[in-house]
């Protein structure tokens, strides 16, 4: 402790419970008042008058006291300094708070103010509220402080600071010191290696194939070991110098293992077994001199159970950390990081059944761990195990951070045999890993990128839970929902009600220049997830048994109820992507397409039996009776003219609407007749392409559909339009003027440059459909051509579908991103399910 | 949204006393405004030999939608009538028959103050319904009328010409002829069945339908053979349309979201039956066969995983041996009317602080769901998909992993002795598969292997020699406390 000639310099540390201890009058409240933020300090006195509306009424000192360790406890729990300013003196007071400084895994601190009783005295007769103390109160503290002191760091305390007399108080100063863990000021680059176990040779291997040179990164990367350098394999000795080599000049970091703990041990004269490899360690090192034995055993003592790096980002330790142990310090937390956690059971090979902690992590910061030898390392929940068990003849695995990617050399033979066999102890490691319900349920706000928070109500939760559990297809391979999208803006056109005149005007008035019409297919939207062979589904999305992708509707559900139609259809979007050098080119293995399925009756046979068609037949057998009807009385004299004329307009609308719905109905025979036009290649392996400008997108689309041979795929008609160019809108609306009189759909209008924000940096719609007359009629029925029909649908209000269209779309790419940076299963279903529980959102249907 | 009632006459008697009777005179036409749209009525034909008056209903569909619609929030509190594509203007549904009462209610009444015989009096009569909705069919509809004195010509309407495929819509169009009746039992039949046939979703409902019913079916009703099905078909729509505006709007959107339709996905409680639900003897000897098993496994803390009515839940609380009963299931709707049927609002504290009902997904893990004795899976993974089946085996087996499961499903071999099921066929739309005993054992013993579970089976149901119980029982018994491989 260095102390300044003005007074003592007190280091405390940056998370910790500081507790005050001094008598009454001893000038605590003043103390931490000029050494800590007001919020960092909670009073006796003051949780007392919360209580009581008295400060000084003692008979409420039990339930002020719960009341300060309730709120102590929420402050640690969040990660912050807490100043516990009450007297301390005695010692089961003190007893709780390091409790609650345990319970939340953080340093309990004790700075003592021992200040002569007559100046306490002086000072409390000063004060109107206190000048009534009894002496003998201040007396008494007096007596339990000096008691107390030499017990304190027995007691618990990690640091304890005592101040003598008031000098001392007055003169001392605070500086605030990080936590040993806390490195989150180095961003790396990091390449992090898993257990080593005596394996000098792979090590060596793995930093050269890492770019290492005798130790030294020419890039400037920083290796990180996640400990078990040591026991079992043949050469320990090699192993340690190589890393305290690297750790001293500063280009590694380490982190101890279980094996260097107890090896540490070993080093300072404790009895331990002499097991599980512990014995060849002891062996090799036996030819080393004294002076490395104790370099050793120097490096053993001095290494931090776990580290917190890259601003948070990541985190490394030996077993394995839940989020709430991460740069927290206490015994549990060692030991979690260098044991991990367990069951209390043992397994069939004798072995401690290990809790699988990782299974529930839902942190944001990325784990990397070693201690479990896998088969292979695979993420689960943001966390990744590095033990590829190099010493039993597996490999030697290294992770690179923040590129994510894996590098391994093989074991040069089995050095040492396993106790049992290697395999992946993460439930689920590799296939039928649930998600939990956590991850879902009730009200809940997903971050995006692109929109920051989205919020999802607990009903509409509910509501998706029950589709995404009953209907939807395995959420491995649903890792995406499209969007609603937004009509355009009501037209006034005369005859119509909607019109692309409003969407060309939007997107100018949204600063976007140039905007792509997509031709509007007549089918369902599906989602297609494409992968190049079940293999790679199996690599990718973990599924077994055979799928090679997905093929689904905007809800989820799987478009057909026959898995061997939909493999024949992924299979010849495979053969097309192949044919199109798509694999190579977009290096990839897989990719999601967002599409059209057609027919529209394929899917909605139902919905076009009972109600469309429905419609139709009850049309068509009712209103040419009761015309004849009509007509007879008009034949007898009868005035029914209005009727009759308004009689004959129905017939004809109800017509209109029956050929309405007719143009998305067609005979298919398995696949003959059945039409696929992909309009967007959403993803692709590592990479969200949902950025990708629309006209490259449609060229790769182009590509596909010109190397499929099987007519499944059909392209999409586009038309290109400058917003501001009267001439080039002209042209854009006949185009849909042209193609909505032969009976076609409409039309979606996109900004060229995809994600795109307008001039206040919100984000502008992805895409805006407008839909032709006639099919309108399919929506609003069939007369709503009407002009009074018209004149009250027009009034119609889009701002919470178009609100809705950005949130969903803002989850959508989310759950891209997501996918793309292999972040694990629950976070790209969040932004999935959150998708889906917004589209059970209250807004009119048919916009 | 159309019929005309025709009758033939004598010099004597001429068919335009239909004029006197309807209260409506041949010679003009009438419109009248009713809630749903303007009804006319006017004569085709007007002769003392022959004489018609149709009934021509002009229905808003527009106004049908927007009717209490909140600010771009989606319409009517009813999804089914929140349609712009909607058969209502077309059919003779009950919006018809409302018309039908108001436009001739002195008709059906029975009153004619100018000819006051004329009520009293059958005529030969002969209703036109051309585009008439009729769930049940034909069939139904000759059941119908048939038994009130009339000859029945019920065509079915083809659903598109264009598509023969697709068959027969729901729409018949019918014609009724009867010499024996007056005009004022006509209109009445027609105002009660009418919307008995109708597929019955828009309903309209009054206070007093009761009484009204009472009222308009006197004298024909009480001796109907199909009166239970006429009566609760008739009086069933008030509390479940209401249902339906406050509960499933959410997955309303959902089904209309994926053009389909509600019915699909909410389907996890049944379609009321016609009469009264009555438990099937099968559905008994489960809960039996369930609750021995808990009993013998000691359990006194239980999940009922997919509760679906509670009836469970309900059977567990009878006995004290079970202090802690957890009802799960994914619908919302199952657990509402779970909730309704344990009468949880009303329950004593003490007993109320045994049960609990939830929302949960056997897709997903879920720790409110860990250190239970006993879990009971009854009828319950025949409703996944294969693919999905694995997740539920982890989250039961692997992550929730009570001392005790208890697992039934339908045994599809014993499906050739239902003889009202079609070969072929399971035995419930929802059912994604139905098993043998052989491929139902082989899944429970993979299952208890990789959990660390003994298992053994017991038929429930009388178990036939030749094809086995209707229903099979998987017990499992954790052996080993050890924690999931890989599910």
């Amino acid at each position: 402790m260095t102390d300044t000639q003005q007074g003592r310099v007190l280091p405390v540390t940056d998370l910790s419970l500081v507790v005050l201890v001094g008598a009454t009058g001893s000038g605590k409240s003043t103390f931490a008042r000029r050494h800590f933020k007001p919020t960092e300090v909670i009073s006796s006195d003051f949780c007392r008058g919360l209580v009581s509306d008295d400060e000084n009424d003692q008979s409420a000192t039990k339930d002020a006291f719960d009341v300060l360790h309730y709120i102590a406890g929420k402050r640690l729990a969040a990660g912050r300094r807490t100043v516990v300013d009450a007297t301390s003196v005695q010692s089961d007071a003190r007893r709780q708070l390091i409790d609650l400084a345990k319970q939340y895994d953080v340093l309990p601190i004790a700075i003592v103010l021992d200040v002569p009783e007559e100046v306490c005295a002086e000072r409390n007769a000063a004060r109107t509220d206190r000048a009534d103390m009894p002496r003998r109160v201040i007396h008494r503290h007096t007596r339990e402080l000096r008691r107390s002191l030499r017990h304190l760091e027995r007691e618990g305390f990690r640091k304890v600071h005592i101040l003598r007399g008031v000098d001392e108080v007055e003169n001392a100063t605070i500086v605030t010191e990080k936590r040993f863990n806390d490195l989150t000021h180095l961003t790396g680059p990091f390449d992090i290696i898993g257990d080593i176990h005596g394996c000098a040779a792979e090590l060596e291997a793995l930093l050269g194939k890492l770019g290492y040179v005798d130790g030294v990164h020419p890039e400037g990367r920083t290796a990180v070991f996640v400990g078990d350098l040591v026991d079992r394999g043949p050469d320990s000795p090699g192993v340690l110098r190589r890393v305290m080599a690297m750790v001293k000049s500063g280009n590694a970091l380490c982190v101890p293992g279980n094996h260097e703990n107890k090896y540490g041990r070993y080093l300072r004269g404790r009895k331990v077994q002499h097991t599980h490899g512990l014995a060849e360690t002891i062996e090799q090192m036996a030819g080393e001199s004294e002076e490395f034995l104790a370099e050793v055993r120097e490096f053993l003592d001095g290494l931090v159970s776990h580290y917190v790096l890259d601003g948070g980002r990541l985190v490394v330790c030996h077993a394995g950390l839940p989020e709430k142990y991460h740069g927290r310090t206490s015994g549990r937390v060692r030991s979690h990081a260098l044991y991990g956690d367990t069951t209390g059971e043992t397994d069939e090979f004798g072995l401690p059944v290990r809790y699988p902690w990782a299974e529930d992590y839902r942190g944001r910061a990325a784990v990397v761990y070693g201690h479990t030898p896998v088969p292979e390392a695979t993420w689960l929940n943001n966390t990744i195990c590095l033990d590829t068990g190099a010493v039993f003849g597996g490999k030697l695995t290294a992770l690179r951070w923040p590129e994510r990617e894996l590098a391994d050399v093989p074991a040069e033979q089995v050095w040492y045999e396993p106790a049992k066999p290697l395999r992946s102890e993460a439930p689920g490691g590799q296939d039928g890993r649930p998600l939990d319900l956590a991850d879902v349920r009730g009200r809940r706000v997903v971050e995006t990128r692109h929109q920051g928070r989205v919020s999802i109500r607990e009903e509409n939760a509910a509501a998706a839970l029950e589709v995404m559990s009953r209907f939807a297809v395995d959420p491995r391979l649903l890792p995406y929902l499209p969007p609603t999208m937004a009509p355009t803006a009501t037209s006034h056109v005369e005859g119509y009600l909607e019109h692309p005149e409003e969407a060309f005007a939007q997107y100018k008035d949204d600063g976007v220049a140039r905007v792509v019409c997509e031709e509007k297919h007549m089918g369902s939207r599906a989602v297609a997830l494409v992968c190049r062979d079940a293999e790679a589904a199996r690599r990718r999305f973990g599924v077994g048994g055979g799928p090679t992708g997905s093929l689904y509707t905007r809800t989820g559900r799987p478009f057909l109820d026959d898995e061997a139609l939909t493999e024949e259809i992924l299979g010849r979007v495979r053969t097309a992507v192949g044919e199109a050098g798509l694999w190579d080119e977009l290096e990839t293995d897989w990719l999601l397409l967002d599409a059209e399925l057609m027919p529209w009756s394929l899917k909605a046979s139902g919905l076009l039996r009972s109600q469309y068609a429905a419609v139709g037949a009850a049309s068509g057998a009712a209103l040419p009776q009761a015309l004849a009807a009509l007509r007879g009385a008009a034949a007898r004299g009868v005035d029914v003219t209005g009727l009759l004329s308004r009689t004959g307009e129905r017939a004809t609308d109800a017509a209109a609407f029956t050929e309405a719905y007719r143009r998305y109905c067609w005979t298919t025979d398995g696949l003959d007749g059945v039409r696929l036009a992909p309009f967007q290649i959403l993803a692709v392996q590592g990479r969200s392409l949902t950025g990708l400008p629309h006209d490259e997108q449609l060229a790769l689309l182009d590509r596909l559909v010109e190397h499929d041979g099987s007519g499944l795929l059909q392209t999409t008609r586009r038309l290109y339009v400058d917003t501001a160019d009267p001439e080039s809108v002209r042209a854009g609306v006949d185009w849909w003027l042209e193609m909505t009189g032969r009976g076609g759909e409409g039309m979606v209008v996109k900004p060229v440059g995809a994600v795109v924000r307008d001039g206040q940096g919100r984000l502008v719609q992805p895409g805006i459909k407008c839909r032709g007359r006639e099919y309108l009629r399919i929506i609003y029925g069939p007369e709503y051509t009407r002009p009074e029909n018209l004149a009250r649908l027009r009034s119609r209000f889009l701002n919470h579908k178009r609100s809705l269209a950005i949130r969903e779309y803002a989850l959508g790419l989310e759950a891209l991103d997501r996918l793309a940076e292999g972040e694990p299963l629950w976070r790209v279903h969040e932004a999935v399910f959150g998708v889906l529980a917004l589209e059970s959102e209250p807004v009119d249907p048919r916009l | 949204m159309f019929l005309t009632i025709t009758t033939t006459g004598t010099p004597e008697r001429p068919a335009t006393d239909l004029g006197y009777l309807l209260h409506k005179h041949p010679d003009k036409a009438q419109a009248f405004s009713t809630s749903y749209g303007t009804a006319h009525v006017l004569y085709p034909e007007a002769e003392s030999g022959r004489c018609t008056a149709a009934l021509l209903l002009e229905v808003d569909a527009v106004a049908l939608v927007r009717r209490g619609k909140g600010k771009g929030r989606g319409g009517a509190p009813d999804a089914a009538l929140a349609q712009y594509v909607n058969d209502r203007p077309y059919a003779a549904s009950s919006l018809l028959a409302v018309a039908l009462s108001s436009v001739f209610s002195s008709a059906m009444k029975g009153v004619c103050n100018a000819r006051p015989e004329l009520p009293g009096q059958a005529r030969p009569l002969r209703v036109e319904v051309p585009a008439l909705p009729a769930r049940g069919g034909p069939d139904l509809v000759r059941k119908l009328f048939e038994p009130l004195g009339w000859a029945v010509t019920a065509e079915p309407v083809p659903l598109d010409t264009e598509f023969p495929d697709w068959g027969d819509s729901r729409y018949v169009s019918l014609v009724l002829e009867a010499d024996a009746l007056t005009l004022a039992e006509a209109l009445r039949h027609l105002y009660v069945l009418l919307p008995v046939l109708d597929d019955a979703k828009h309903y309209w409902v009054a206070p007093d339908e009761v009484d009204k019913l009472l009222r308009v079916g006197e004298g024909w009703l009480p001796g109907h053979p199909e009166q239970r099905l006429i009566t609760s078909r008739y009086l069933s729509r008030r509390w479940s349309l209401t249902r339906q505006a406050t509960e499933r709007l959410e997955l309303v959107r959902l089904a209309e979201a994926d053009d389909s339709e509600v019915e699909e996905i909410d389907n996890a409680v049944e379609a009321e039956t016609e009469a009264e639900e009555k438990p099937t003897p099968l559905a008994v000897q489960r809960r039996e066969a369930i609750v021995t098993a808990l009993r013998q496994s000691g359990a006194a803390r239980v999940l009922d995983l997919g509760c679906g009515q509670g009836q469970l839940v309900q059977t567990l609380l009878k006995d004290p041996a079970f202090t802690e009963i957890v009802g799960v299931d994914v619908s919302m709707r199952a657990l509402t009317i779970a909730s309704r049927r344990l009468k949880l609002d009303r329950m004593g504290e003490r007993q109320a602080s045994r049960v609990q009902l939830f929302q949960g997904s056997l897709a997903y893990t879920d720790v409110r769901l860990k250190g239970y004795d006993a879990a009971v899976l009854s009828e319950v993974i025949e409703h996944l998909d294969l693919p999905r089946l694995p997740a539920l085996e982890y989250a039961v087996f692997g992550s929730a992993r009570p001392r005790t499961v208890l697992v039934t499903t339908p045994n599809v071999e014993y499906n050739v002795r239902w003889e009202s099921l079609p070969a072929g066929h399971v035995r419930h739309g929802d059912h994604r598969f139905e098993w043998t005993r052989a491929e139902f054992r082989a899944w429970a013993e993979a299952v208890a292997e990789r959990h660390g579970y003994g298992v053994a089976f017991e038929p429930v149901g009388p178990d036939d020699p030749e094809v086995g119980p209707p229903t099979q029982m998987a017990v499992f018994t954790q052996t080993s406390p050890k924690e999931a491989k890989a599910a």
